[in-house]
C-alpha cells in the first residue's frame, strides 16, 4: 500500500458498504452504514453514547468484522477480511495504550521495527514525528513519566509513523482537562492538515466535531442521522435529534397555516421554502421549526407579532442566556447582548430573522 | 477515654500475642543457632560444610526449575482461560483451583497416587511399554508435587493480571503490524512481568522451604527442610537446625521482599 | 477474524490446560475412588465400600475433633487480636504500624518449620504446655493472623472508615461504642472472608503442627501423614476422603463469597 510514500499527503478513499454490526449476544449494535470517505478528507463520527460511532470505527479498523454483507474498501480494495495488523491503519485509542515497556521512542517506532524499517531510516522518521508534534526532548521518557497532553500527541505520532492507508482516532482528547483539550484540538487540526491524511474521528463532543471535520457523520441508535459538513449540520439539520444534538436549539411545536407558525405568544412567519417544506410532509398542519438561540433578537413587546415574559437571565460571560415564557408551550433559550439590559418578570418582544427558522422532518423524539 | 488511648489499647492482644509466640521464639531461634560448640561459625557452615551446601544448591535449584515450570504453564493456561469463553470454561477454572486448599502433605499424596507404586502412571506405563515407571519418591516426584501445589496460586494470579490488562493496549501493537506472536511477545508478556515477579516469588519461596510433600516423597532426597527436620529430631544437632532454618527464613523472606519492592504485590504464601 | 490457524492456537491451548487439569483433578479423584474400593489393586470392579471409611473413623476420629476444635479456636484468637489490630493499624497508618504490619506478616515469608523450631526451642521447657493442644493453637494462631488483619484491613481501606469513624464520633459515640456499632458490622466481608481462610488453613496445616503436636496431641493432617507413611492405600485414600469433604464446604463458600464480592466491587462499565 502507502506504506513508502514519501509525499505529505498519504492515505487512501475509503467506503463502507452496508456495514451492520449484530453482537454474539444479539444486541444491535449498528445498521447497515454506507459511508464514502474521499482521500486526505478528515470525517467526524458524532453521537452519544452507543449510538453505534465506536462499532463503526473498530470495523473500519478490522478489530470487528461486519455482519454479512458489509464490505470496507480502500482505493476499491476490499479489506474487510484483512485482520488490522496487515490493513495498514493508524489508530488513536482514548486511553492512548502506549505500551508501557517501551519508551517514547520505542514506542513511535514499534510500527516501523514490525515493517522491518532499518534503524537509521527509524530514527529520522522518529525525530521527524517528535518535532511534528512538539515532544522532542521526551524520546527517551517512560511513558508513565508523561503529562496526558504529551502522551496523546506521543500516541498520534506513534500512529502515523508508519504512514498509515487510514488515521482512526478513537475520542483522543476525551481523557484530557478542559483547557488542554481546546489547546490540543488546534493542533490536532493544523497536524491532520499538514499530514493530509485520511482520518477517521469519533467524538460525543460537538464543539471537537465543529472544529476539525470536514464532513460531520451523526449518528444515533446505530444509524447515519445526517452527513454533511459542520454547516450544514449546524444551520441545515435533517431532524430533531441532529438539531438538539449539535448546538442549543429551540424546537417550537406549532400549528402552521399559510407559510404563518400560531404559538401562543403571537405569529412567526416562515421563509417560502421553509412553509413549502412544512406543507409538504405535515397535512395536518403541526410542525417541528427549530431556531437557534442566537437567531432570536430582543425588541419592544409594543407592535411585536411575537411577545413573552422574561422567566430567568443567566449571565454566560460573552452574553447573557434568557429563557422566556409565555412564548410557546415551554420557556425558549434566547441570547442577548451584555448591552441589552434585561431581567426577570420584563415584557418583550421577539424577531426572528424567516431564514433562519428551520423547519423539521417529523421525529419521535 | 481519648481515642489514642483506645488505639492503643486495640494493638494490646496483637502485641501480646506476637512477642511471645513469635518475636521471642525467632530470636530464641537465631540465638541457638550460634550456640553450639561452634557458635557463630555454625551460620557459616551452611554456606561451607560440603553437605550442607550440596543440599542448598539442591534445593535452590529445584526451587527454580519449579518457579520457570509453573510460570511458563500457568501463562499458557491462564491467558487461554481468561481470553476464550467457552461451555465448560467455570468448570476448568474450578478444577484448577481446586487443590489450593491441600495441604503439602495431601499433594504429597496426589503424586504418589500419580507416581507410586500403585501409581497411575506406573500401570499406564507397565500396559503400554511393558515397563512400570515409579518415581513419586525421586526428584522428579517432588519436582511434580512442588507444581501440583504452585500451579492453582500462580494461575489464579495470572488470570487475575491478565483480566486487568488494557485491551487497547494489545488493539495497538496490532493496529501497528503486530502478529499475534508479536503481540504476546512484545505487549503482553511485558504486562505480566509484576504478575510474573509476585507469583513466581511465591513459588520459589514456597518450594524452598515446602516440609509437607518433601515428608511424604523425599525420604531418600536432600533438600533444605528434610535436613532441617532431619538434624532436629534425629541427631537431635539443635544449633545446626537452628542455623539451617534462619538462612532457610531468610532467603525466602529477602525473595517475597524482592519481589514486593519490584511493585508486585505478593499475596497468600501459605502451606 | 477467525482463521485455520486462530483454531489451531485456540485448540492446543484448550489440550494443554485440559492436560493441566488432568494433572491436578486426576490424582484427586483417584484417591477419592480408591477410598471407596474394596481392593484398589485390583480395581473399581472388586466392589465399593465404606469399609476403609469406617476404619478411618475408628482409628483417627480423635484427629478429626481435634482440628475442628484447633481451627475454631484459633478463630477465635484472630477474631479477637486481628480485627482491633487491623483497626488500629489503619487508623494509624503511621511508621510504627507499618513495621508492626511487616512483623506479623513475617510467618508467611517464614517456612513453618522454622516458626516450629523457635517455638520448641523456646516452650518445648514447658511441658504441660508443651504437651496440651494450646501449643499447636499458639502456632496455628501465629500462622493465621496475618490473613486476618490483611483480609479486614482491606475492607477497611475501601470502605473509608476513618469518615466512618469520625461520623459516629461527631453523633457522640465513645471509641468503644463506635468500634461495636459502626467499624465491626462495616468489616463483615473482611471478616467473614478472613475466617473463611483461617479456618481453612488450620484445618490443613501440617508444618508448623507435625512438629509441635505429641501423640496425644495429632491433628487431621497430622494423622494422614502417619497414614500414608504406614497405612494401606485405601485406608489413606479414605482418610484423605474425609479432609477432602471437610473443606469442600470452606472452598466453595471462599468462592461464592469472593465471586460475590467480585460482582459487588466490580469495576462499572
Amino acid at each position: 500500500m502507502s506504506g513508502n510514500d514519501k509525499t505529505n499527503g498519504h492515505g487512501v478513499a475509503l467506503r463502507v458498504h452496508a456495514c451492520a454490526k449484530t453482537f454474539a449476544d444479539g444486541t444491535r449494535a449498528l445498521e447497515p452504514v454506507t459511508l464514502d470517505v474521499a482521500r486526505g478528507e478528515t470525517v467526524v463520527l458524532l453521537g452519544p453514547s452507543g449510538c453505534g460511532k465506536t462499532t463503526l470505527l473498530r470495523i473500519i479498523a478490522g478489530l470487528e468484522t461486519p455482519d454479512a454483507g458489509g464490505r470496507i474498501l480502500f482505493n476499491e480494495a476490499d479489506v474487510t477480511r484483512v485482520p488490522i495488523e496487515r490493513r495498514n491503519v493508524g489508530m488513536v485509542f482514548q486511553s492512548y495504550a502506549l505500551f508501557p515497556n517501551m519508551n517514547v521512542s520505542d514506542n513511535i517506532g514499534y510500527g516501523l521495527k514490525i515493517r522491518g524499517v532499518s534503524e537509521a531510516e527509524r530514527k529520522a522518521r522518529i525525530a521527524e514525528l517528535v518535532a511534528l508534534t512538539g515532544i522532542a526532548g521526551l524520546e527517551h521518557r517512560r511513558v508513565d513519566q508523561l503529562s496526558g497532553g504529551q502522551r496523546q500527541r506521543v500516541a498520534l505520532a506513534r500512529a502515523v509513523a508508519a504512514r498509515p492507508s487510514v488515521l482512526l482516532l478513537d475520542e483522543p482528547l476525551t481523557a484530557l482537562d478542559a483547557a488542554l483539550r481546546e489547546r490540543l484540538r488546534g493542533e490536532l487540526n493544523r497536524l491532520l492538515r499538514t499530514l493530509g491524511i485520511t482520518a477517521i474521528y469519533v467524538t460525543h463532543d460537538q464543539a471537537e466535531a465543529m472544529a476539525l471535520g470536514d464532513r460531520i457523520v451523526v449518528m444515533r441508535r446505530g444509524a447515519i442521522a445526517q452527513v454533511g459538513t459542520p454547516r450544514d449540520i449546524y444551520f441545515a439539520p435533517a431532524n430533531r435529534f441532529v438539531a438538539e444534538f449539535v448546538g442549543a436549539a429551540n424546537i417550537l411545536e406549532a400549528e402552521c397555516n399559510a407559510g404563518v407558525l400560531l404559538l401562543p405568544g403571537g405569529r412567526l412567519a416562515l421563509a417560502n421554502d421553509a412553509a413549502a417544506a412544512a406543507l409538504n410532509g405535515h397535512a395536518n398542519g403541526r410542525i417541528f421549526a427549530m431556531i437557534r438561540p442566537e437567531s432570536i433578537r430582543i425588541i419592544a413587546p409594543d407592535g411585536a407579532a411575537l411577545t413573552g415574559e422574561v422567566d430567568s437571565v443567566s449571565f454566560v460571560g460573552d452574553r447573557q442566556r434568557a429563557a422566556i415564557g409565555g412564548v410557546a408551550g415551554k420557556p425558549i433559550m434566547v441570547d442577548v447582548p451584555n448591552s441589552t439590559p434585561i431581567k426577570a418578570g420584563d415584557r418583550v418582544g421577539l424577531s426572528v430573522d424567516p431564514g433562519d427558522i428551520r423547519v423539521l422532518a417529523g421525529d419521535t423524539a | 477515654m481519648s481515642k489514642k488511648t483506645f488505639i492503643g489499647l486495640c494493638f494490646v492482644p496483637l502485641a501480646i500475642l506476637v512477642a511471645a509466640f513469635f518475636v521471642l521464639p525467632m530470636a530464641r531461634l537465631v540465638v541457638t543457632g550460634a550456640s553450639g560448640h561452634d557458635g557463630l561459625r555454625t551460620y557459616a557452615a551452611i554456606l561451607l560444610d560440603p553437605r550442607y551446601r550440596a543440599t542448598l544448591i539442591n534445593t535452590i535449584l529445584l526451587a527454580t526449575a519449579t518457579t520457570l515450570a509453573t510460570l511458563v504453564i500457568s501463562t499458557i493456561s491462564g491467558l487461554f482461560l481468561q481470553r476464550h469463553h467457552f461451555p465448560g470454561r467455570a468448570v476448568l477454572i474450578a478444577m484448577l483451583t481446586f487443590p489450593l486448599a491441600f495441604p503439602g502433605v495431601v499433594v504429597g499424596f496426589m503424586i504418589i497416587l500419580l507416581a507410586g507404586r500403585q501409581g497411575l502412571i506406573g500401570d499406564v506405563t507397565l500396559r503400554l511399554l511393558g515397563d512400570k515407571q515409579v518415581f513419586a519418591y525421586s526428584l522428579q516426584g517432588l519436582f511434580l508435587g512442588y507444581l501440583y501445589f504452585s500451579i492453582p496460586r500462580v494461575i489464579l494470579t495470572i488470570m487475575a493480571a491478565v483480566e486487568k490488562l488494557d485491551p487497547s493496549l494489545e488493539e495497538a501493537a496490532r493496529a501497528l503490524g503486530a502478529g499475534p506472536w508479536r503481540v504476546v511477545r512484545d505487549v503482553v508478556l511485558p504486562a505480566l512481568a509484576p504478575a510474573f515477579i509476585a507469583s513466581g516469588a511465591i513459588a520459589f519461596a514456597t518450594a524452598m522451604g515446602a516440609f509437607g510433600t518433601a515428608f511424604t516423597l523425599a525420604t531418600d532426597i536432600d533438600v533444605l527442610p528434610m535436613l532441617i527436620y532431619t538434624e532436629f529430631t534425629l541427631s537431635a544437632n539443635f544449633a545446626v537446625a537452628a542455623a539451617l532454618s534462619v538462612g532457610l527464613g531468610l532467603v525466602t523472606w529477602a525473595i517475597l521482599a524482592l519481589a514486593r519492592s519490584f511493585g508486585g504485590n505478593t499475596v497468600a504464601a501459605a502451606g | 477474524m477467525k482463521t485455520t490457524r486462530d483454531c489451531l492456537i485456540f485448540l492446543g491451548q484448550l489440550a494443554f490446560t485440559l492436560l493441566v487439569a488432568a494433572f491436578l483433578i486426576v490424582p484427586a479423584v483417584l484417591s477419592m475412588l480408591a477410598g471407596i474400593t474394596s481392593n484398589y489393586f485390583l480395581g473399581v470392579k472388586s466392589g465399593l465400600t465404606l469399609q476403609w471409611v469406617l476404619q478411618v473413623w475408628e482409628l483417627y476420629h480423635d484427629t478429626i475433633f481435634r482440628s475442628f476444635l484447633i481451627a475454631f479456636s484459633t478463630l477465635a484468637v484472630t477474631l479477637a487480636v486481628g480485627i482491633p489490630a487491623a483497626y488500629a493499624l489503619h487508623l494509624r497508618n503511621d511508621r510504627v504500624s507499618r513495621a508492626v504490619e511487616e512483623i506479623i506478616t513475617l510467618p508467611l515469608a517464614i517456612p513453618g518449620l522454622a516458626i516450629a523450631l523457635a517455638l520448641l526451642l523456646t516452650y518445648g521447657g514447658f511441658s504441660d504446655f508443651r504437651r496440651s493442644w494450646l501449643f499447636i493453637l499458639v502456632g496455628h494462631a501465629i500462622f493465621t493472623l496475618p490473613f486476618m488483619v490483611r483480609s479486614v484491613m482491606a475492607v477497611f481501606a475501601a470502605i473509608d472508615v476513618k469518615t466512618l469513624d469520625e461520623g459516629a464520633a461527631s453523633l457522640g459515640a465513645s471509641p468503644w461504642r463506635r468500634f461495636c456499632d459502626v467499624i465491626v458490622p462495616n468489616a463483615r466481608p473482611g471478616i467473614l472472608a478472613g475466617s473463611l481462610m483461617v479456618v481453612t488453613l488450620s484445618l490443613g496445616e501440617f508444618n508448623l503442627t507435625w512438629m509441635l503436636h505429641t501423640p496425644l496431641t495429632k491433628t487431621l493432617p497430622v494423622g494422614l501423614a502417619d497414614s500414608y507413611a504406614s497405612m494401606r492405600l485405601e485406608v489413606a485414600s479414605a482418610y484423605t476422603l474425609v479432609f477432602f469433604i471437610m473443606i469442600i464446604p470452606l472452598l466453595t463458600a471462599m468462592q461464592v463469597f469472593a465471586g460475590y464480592r467480585g460482582a459487588a466491587s466490580g469495576p462499572k462499565r
